[in-house]
């Protein structure tokens, strides 16, 4: 690391060891529902589990249904490769994401919260069971009819995808659903539900102590506020940072990388993998569409350096997918298992490099054609490693 | 009036109403969305993606069988990006699936076979799947198999048997690359709480699931000059094979049908309508002995309602799921097996055949008349009573392979003697057929009165609907029926399994209470059997419905107990409903079973 370069700046928002929950949830309590919507969507909070669809707006969505029974849940069903943020949120502010969950609660009218937890973090159960019952006393104390229970998802990927966890929730077998209705109007049980990520519901609580302006200084138009990354791979430095949004990528291997930065993979599996030569015209945060110049992340940032052969980490990926594809859309079903065959094709000489082409291709159809967002995105990480390290894939 | 939704698709302006898709309105202009999930029998499954289509300002495409249209939406079918990705998805599809297309079961009708050949995917390149697929077939069950090799992973059959049959014998198994259709530890079918109805088969897009075929075994029958080989065919038969051989659904080809089985060679040509009736005889007397005991003799012991029992996958089902009521059950046998009982005996003997040197075999709407026929308390005659069940479809098989140019047959009519039936009998084919037989002849044996309804058209009973009920009060009884003067005989009548499951749970709920029900397993009844042509739809369950109905009203004897036959058969065989003969041969008993 350069000592002329200026290091990211670290937030201490989340983290921030505040035991004010029961007064923060009075004054937001004491809010008309309009007015923490307004400071919601004034935040310009998106949601953090990587989809980055606008917080406060979901909530206006769903608070408008007029329907008896709604639902909060809180995805933390955490399962994206290289993503492990939300275990810490989860194990050292709990009392944060229920504070928001329980606002969130009052403000859309509903009696019933959920946590789905990933089931490789039953671990956390003991301990989150115990922060509920003295939150539950909370709620009790300042008279708001909310419970929340904790819901042990079973280890698939797929069920941390909205409408698959509702699935999954209600016994089924965990496959997304058609898209619209969205969860607002018909979430678990058909009924209204704001799902937020384990991240966004801590972020309300901030903007709920400190206010929507304070957070808005945060980050850069269309990614305002900070983010909490899970930093892994060749790094000296490995874990949980909470950052800006809108930094570049160089920025960010400058801070984080070993020297030796090759690239970087943004998002996990199902993100993007940035190249050296592009690190500088690449930043971190939302942007109205997928440019590739502005990249959305849950959080997960991969570095490898030069050590890394990027057809094994392609591969390390595909198999994943391959496996954890729910398997009832075709494009995603088919498809994982003829990208994962077809590099080991390519590789292994039985296909000409030119049938690299013809994947890439059939990922432009995965992108348009899968159900859901696992198939869709399949198309990120290959096609942006395939295309920026093509002789990595055939030699 | 719900409100109307205006969009344009390929340009064209079409007005849907709300909540319909973008398919639904698609169809309106006669454009066609090529589909493979999807089914109009079942929920909108979303998951093959075949269907997608471009909606301007939407980056993705999206599917059309899933997608409501919505105001002002522009929605094109036909573009490059289209037609590319849906080149791919029937691409992807073949990857996974056993291409052995001549060798395979559903070659000619299948629907993914018709999909390759409308893309013209020729020049497939993607890598085989199929080498590396632990694929198995199941061939244990007397009635269905299933090849996983052809699958698609539609859920077609794993939607029909939830839904429309709610058994549930098949349900999607694992994820990723290894998910598959399958059954409760992935046992065989024969092994599980299936109830062979077929309907898996029928809603089947591939030749993952198919009947399983005895073509050959008939045909080995027929060139064995020492065997007489007997046929019988179900009523709903007549009005379904015709969609097999180039006529339109609900087309009558009784006449043809029955010229046809004698060009295949079958010695006797019989009609399963001829045994409907006597099981109108057995079950309507067994009805009224159960009346009896309950009104007169105030038996607690006497199980009603009494639910017909010619429907042997409804049969299977309450062994499976309501084994506690068995004893409401007819002990009647279905037609079908009243049917062979007799051949071997009753049959045999009129036209002086060793009846171990018959083979009987039946055509049947039906695959699950294929395990009936196998079930081990189906032996009475001493032998087999059935040894052979074909469905229409295989039927429709043996008369192309014959070489038999079907349109241009002569209608002839049934052999004598166990081959004449009267209208209530074809009416079997129906759902509330056998129901509305069974008052023609039971309300005129008390009462000495036809059936009070115009034409003897119990109309209450007939159509689609999940469950209908009917009561008839009975009124100037007939001196040995004076129990029954005033009563009012509560009935009720339902097709599919979801139904009859519902109709079951308000019976023990005791929301409701009945005398009499007839539950049929398929949608429709008989006519929509497992093993009647593909593809249906309720469309195509109507017109053959009025075919049935059109059949009956042009039957000169429609009453089951004015058939001369039958008549003669209990005078020169079985003495009387219900006599120590009819109780060896024509009913039999049930077996409780698992739950799963």
């Amino acid at each position: 690391m350069t000592t002329t370069k200026k290091q990211l700046h670290r937030i201490d928002l989340i983290f921030k060891n505040e035991q004010d929950c029961k007064e923060i949830l009075r004054n937001a309590l004491a809010r008309s529902n309009q007015e923490v919507i307004n400071e919601m969507v004034n935040s310009g909070l998106k949601g953090r589990g990587g989809a980055g669809f606008p917080t406060g707006l979901k909530w206006k969505l769903t608070a408008e249904q007029k329907v008896d029974e709604k639902f909060v849940i809180c995805n933390a069903d955490e399962g994206e490769p290289g993503t492990f943020k939300d275990r810490e949120i989860l194990t050292r502010v709990p009392h944060k994401v229920l504070s928001g969950m329980a606002v969130c609660a009052k403000i859309i009218g509903a009696r019933k919260g959920y946590i789905y937890l990933r089931g490789e973090y039953k671990f956390l159960v003991p301990n989150l069971k115990k922060e509920l019952r003295r939150f539950h006393d909370i709620l009790d104390e300042l008279g708001l009819d909310f419970r929340v229970e904790i819901f042990m998802g079973s280890g698939a990927y797929i069920c941390g995808e909205e409408s698959a966890l509702f699935e999954s929730m209600e016994g089924k077998r965990g496959e997304p659903r058609n898209k619209p209705p969205f969860p607002t109007e018909i979430g678990y049980l058909n009924k209204p539900t704001v799902i937020n990520n384990v991240e966004t519901l801590a972020h309300s609580y901030t903007i709920l102590k400190y206010g929507a302006k304070k957070f808005r200084e945060l980050g850069v138009k269309d990614s305002r506020g900070s983010k909490v990354f899970s930093v892994s791979g060749d790094t000296p430095i490995p874990g949980i940072y909470e950052l800006e949004l809108g930094m570049s990528v160089q920025d960010f291997v400058d801070d984080f990388g070993d020297g030796d930065t090759k690239a970087v993979q943004v998002g996990g599996a199902s993100g993007f993998l940035v190249p050296r030569k592009r690190f500088g015209k690449t930043s971190i945060g939302y942007q109205g569409k997928l440019t590739g110049i502005s990249l959305p992340t849950g959080g997960s940032m991969m570095i490898f350096n030069s050590s890394r052969s990027m057809y094994n980490v392609l591969n390390n990926y595909l198999d994943f997918f391959e496996e954890e594809s729910c398997g009832q859309c075709t494009p995603c079903r088919v498809g994982c298992q003829q990208l994962l065959k077809g590099i080991k094709a390519v590789k292994r000489g039985e296909k000409p490099a030119s049938y690299l082409d013809k994947l890439l291709k059939l990922t432009d159809t995965m992108k348009l054609t899968a159900k859901c967002g696992l198939g869709q995105s399949v198309a990120n990480s290959f096609s942006s490693i395939v295309e920026n390290f093509r002789e990595e894939m055939i030699y | 009036m719900s409100n109307m939704v205006n969009l344009t698709i390929n340009g064209i302006a079409v007005s849907v109403e709300e909540g319909k898709t973008i398919l639904e309105a698609a169809e309106k202009l006669h454009i066609k969305i090529p589909t493979l999930c999807y089914h109009k029998d079942l929920c909108v499954a979303g998951n093959c993606r075949v269907c997608v289509v471009e909606q301007v300002g939407n980056n993705k495409l999206v599917a059309s069988c899933a997608m409501p249209v919505s105001e002002g939406m522009e929605i094109n079918t036909n573009t490059l990006k289209v037609r590319n990705c849906r080149k791919h998805i029937i691409e992807l599809l073949l990857t996974e699936h056993n291409e052995e297309c001549t060798k395979c079961y559903r070659n000619g009708h299948c629907e993914l076979q018709e999909l390759a050949a409308e893309y013209q995917i020729t020049n497939q390149d993607f890598i085989d799947l199929v080498p590396d697929k632990s694929y198995t077939v199941d061939r244990i069950s007397p009635a269905i198999e299933k090849d996983d090799s052809k699958c698609i992973r539609c859920q077609r059959c794993v939607r029909t048997c939830a839904e429309i049959q709610s058994v549930g014998a098949i349900a999607v198994a694992h994820k990723g690359s290894e998910m598959k259709i399958s059954t409760v530890f992935d046992r065989a079918l024969d092994e599980v709480v299936c109830t062979n109805c077929g309907q898996c088969i029928v809603h089947c897009p591939t030749g993952a699931l198919t009947e399983k075929s005895y073509v050959e075994k008939v045909w080995d029958a027929i060139a064995d000059p020492e065997t007489h080989v007997v046929v019988q065919t179900a009523p709903a038969v007549r009005i379904g094979l015709g969609e097999e051989l180039g006529f339109d659904p609900g087309t009558r080809v009784t006449g043809k049908m029955v010229s046809a089985l004698r060009r295949l060679g079958f010695d006797s040509v019989l009609d399963t309508d001829f045994t409907a009736d006597l099981t109108i005889m057995e079950e309507g007397t067994e009805l009224l002995t159960r009346l009896k005991r309950a009104l007169v003799e105030d038996d607690p012991d006497v199980a009603l309602p009494m639910a017909t029992s010619c429907s042997p996958g409804w049969v299977k089902y309450i062994e499976h799921k309501y084994p506690e009521y068995l004893p409401n059950l007819s002990t009647c046998k279905s037609p079908q097996q009243m049917f062979g009982a007799l051949a071997k005996t009753y049959y045999a003997k009129k036209i002086k055949v060793d009846p171990q040197n018959i083979v009987s075999v039946s055509i049947m709407p039906c695959t699950a008349k294929k395990y009936e026929a196998n079930r081990p308390e189906m032996k009475d005659s001493g032998y087999k009573d059935v040894d052979f069940v074909l469905t229409t479809r295989e039927l429709a098989v043996m008369i192309r392979q014959a070489g038999i140019e079907f349109e241009k047959l002569n209608d002839e009519s049934f052999d004598s003697m166990m081959g004449t039936g009267s209208g209530a009998a074809v009416i079997f084919g129906a759902t509330g057929g056998v129901m509305e037989a069974a008052l023609r002849t039971a309300y005129e044996i008390v009462t000495g009165r036809e059936v009070p309804f115009e034409n003897l058209e119990i109309l209450p009973v007939r159509g689609l609907n999940g469950v209908k009920e009917v009561s008839i009060k009975i009124e100037g009884t007939l001196d040995d029926w004076k129990f029954l003067e005033g009563v009012e005989l509560k009935c009720a009548i339902t097709n599919g399994l979801e139904n009859a499951h519902q109709l079951m749970d308000n019976i023990k709920n005791g929301d409701r209470f009945y005398h009499f029900i007839e539950i049929m397993a398929c949608p429709g009844g008989c006519l929509g059997g497992g093993g009647q042509p593909y593809p249906v739809d309720n469309d195509v369950r109507l017109k053959r419905m009025q075919a049935i109905y059109n059949e009956d009203s042009d039957l000169a004897i429609r009453k089951s107990h004015e058939n001369p036959e039958i008549v003669q058969i209990y005078k020169d065989f079985l003495e009387e409903p219900l006599s120590h003969k009819s109780h060896k041969l024509l009913h039999t008993t049930y077996v409780k079973r698992e739950q799963y």
